[in-house]
């Protein structure tokens, strides 16, 4: 099933890619190159050919695990991939971390304090935070934290001052790695800003769908049962009326960090992140189409695979579907 | 009607949203009349008054080649205005008309028009209006383009799970037992019922369509120099920070109100209406 989805995705994101106007070959090549030259890259790259017999070859290279070379790097574009990747997974996995422990907490404060003022103010914060565009906070969050109150690093992954050896691309774990604990904590404040800025309309929105999933399940009678016995409050909001309604918002969140991943294209870009994302948008400015493609396709493959996470992580959580009762 | 507008009145948030929206239409459509500076919104240069802090003259301060900045923020409103306007009319009757089919008609069609939505949905929203205008020429109409084929599945989607659910009542049927079309089941049986939610979603994605938008921009594949645009205007003030704080600021907080009032609007209508959710 997901696997048709991907399909479906490389169709269409090498249909988009191959309608571009002008020859790709000429605008890699630049003015100055012969005609010989750009036939020859063409070639190279099978532009001669009609477009089902690119896509062909495309597919087959693809399962090779081979999508192309980029014409702005002049590398495998797996090579890019993998270099650029894990900083933009480290930064989306911070950011979803943060959505989830603010959000659902909210959420459930919200729903306890329902019509009462936390209620009123956690409502006004998510709906500001889901009505500016990332960037908007990057820039609000680096003047008041990092120019104004210099507490955080402006730009960047790691101070010059420390060589981390590259292990696996992920700063945290290669400082640790590396026995670097000063190289850690330095890494990990220059992830803050940033994570936050990514992460803050999704709290917002986590903690909306948390209170309204809380309010529906707070309607149902084995909740007024429980507060007619005299349970305590917090126990009702945390032990009953929570696990139910997490099902619902976890489907959001998948989608949400789906947001994540388009996001991160827009505070990259703000605090100088050397991630998949300014990478995406560095090819796209050079029509860069091997890049393009490789880009969106490890894009969309990993927002099927946070849905199957989420898919799992729903039944495992629901006993009717873990033990086989019902659909939900 | 009445119920609404006494939900309306004591409900202050949604107020204040209607309150923004207006005043956002108003800067958008009266902005030869209020801008200070008209000619601003185009390639003019002033180097006697670049890179004024806000006050005197220049309520926002100007930018690095002395033009107002409040000026340009007005015309601004006016793409962004535009562009939701454009977006939602053509992304609506399509994702509507598409989502209906699938969930009416079912077998063959919503099987293939659901994967094709699945497909589309996806790719993250702005990673595929990336993509696309990646492969265009980045101008208004190309970025409108853009944002449209990437917003019409989430209105199939919303339209194909209410209808799956009203196909089966009883109004329907008894319109189907009366020998009405397909058509008419489709447009003037159920696409009444799934007008609420459609009103709701429509008003909060006025919002963030402007987003969207903004964020092509910012990225440098939407409007293109000298036209202002809210997006690339915090793009290039962001250059400038910290000491031209107001070129990133102004424009930003421009974006925030606009759609803060938006989705304060679509907030209070979801709880008239129902509404999505």
């Amino acid at each position: 099933m997901s696997l048709l989805v991907l399909w479906g995705v490389s169709v269409l994101i090498f249909a988009i890619a191959r309608v571009i106007p002008g020859n790709p070959a000429r605008v890699a090549l630049g003015p100055n190159a012969t005609q010989d030259q750009v036939d020859a890259l063409a070639a190279a790259l099978y532009l001669d050919r009609n477009i089902l017999v690119q896509y062909a070859f495309w597919l087959r290279d693809l399962m090779r695990g081979d999508l192309g070379r980029s014409l702005y790097t002049n590398r495998p574009v797996t090579q890019d991939i993998a270099e650029f990747l894990p900083a933009t997974l480290e930064l989306i996995f911070l950011a979803a971390m943060l959505m989830i422990v603010a959000g659902l907490p909210l959420g459930i404060l919200a729903a306890r304090f329902r019509g009462r003022w936390p209620d009123h103010v956690i409502r006004v914060f998510s709906l500001l935070t889901v009505s500016a565009p990332s960037f908007v906070w990057a820039v609000a969050l680096m003047l008041a934290f990092a120019y104004f109150l210099p507490i955080f690093p402006i730009a960047g992954r790691l101070s010059e001052a420390y060589s981390i050896p590259r292990v696996t691309g992920f700063l945290t774990i290669d400082t640790l790695l590396a026995g670097n604990l000063h190289a850690f904590a330095n890494a990990l404040r220059h992830m803050v800003l940033p994570a936050v800025a990514l992460s803050l309309s999704g709290i917002g929105q986590a903690a909306r769908l948390t209170r309204a999933n809380m309010i529906e399940t707070y309607e149902k009678p084995y909740i007024e049962m429980s507060q007619a016995y005299g349970f305590p409050e917090g126990r009702i909001a945390r032990t009953y009326a929570f696990r139910p309604s997490l099902i619902p918002s976890l489907t959001i969140i998948g989608l949400d960090i789906a947001a994540l991943l388009g996001n991160a294209f827009l505070v990259e870009a703000v605090f100088g992140w050397p991630g998949l994302s300014r990478y995406g948008v560095q090819v796209i400015l050079r029509k860069d189409l091997n890049a393009i493609v490789g880009t969106v396709l490890v894009i969309a493959a990993l927002f099927l695979i946070v849905n199957i996470i989420v898919d799992i992580l729903t039944v495992l959580l629901n006993p009717r579907i873990r033990l086989g009762e019902a659909r939900p | 009607m009445k119920r609404a507008a006494f939900i309306l009145a004591s409900n202050p948030l949604t107020l204040l949203g209607v309150l923004l929206v207006s005043l956002v239409v108003m800067a958008a459509a009266l902005a030869d009349v209020i801008a200070p500076f008209p000619e601003h919104r185009g390639a003019v240069v002033d180097f006697v008054n670049f890179n004024k802090p806000p006050g005197g003259d220049f309520l926002m301060g100007t930018d690095v080649v002395g033009r107002d900045l409040f000026s340009r923020i007005l015309y601004a409103y006016r793409i962004s205005l535009l562009m939701a306007v454009v977006v939602l009319a053509i992304a609506v009757p399509i994702g509507v008309t598409l989502g209906l089919m699938a969930g009416y008609m079912g077998g063959r069609w919503e099987y293939g028009l659901m994967r094709v939505t699945d497909v589309f949905l996806s790719i993250p929203p702005l990673v595929l209006a990336l993509s696309i205008l990646g492969v265009m020429k980045p101008t208004l109409l190309n970025g409108m383009i853009a944002v449209t084929a990437m917003w019409w599945p989430w209105y199939t989607r919303l339209v194909y799970n209410i209808t799956r659910g009203e196909k089966a009542e009883g109004y329907v049927l008894a319109a189907e037992v009366t020998g009405a079309s397909r058509a008419h089941v489709m447009f003037r049986e159920i696409l009444p019922n799934c007008m609420p939610a459609i009103v709701t979603k429509m008003t909060l994605d006025a919002g963030f369509v402007i987003l969207i938008a903004s964020s092509l921009s910012f990225l440098g594949l939407g409007v293109q120099a000298p036209t202002p645009d809210l997006g690339s205007m915090v793009a290039e003030g962001a250059r400038y920070l910290p000491d031209q704080w107001w070129l990133s600021v102004f424009p930003g907080l421009a974006i925030l109100i606009a759609v803060f009032g938006f989705n304060l609007i679509g907030d209070g209508l979801r709880d008239i209406l129902g509404g999505d959710r």
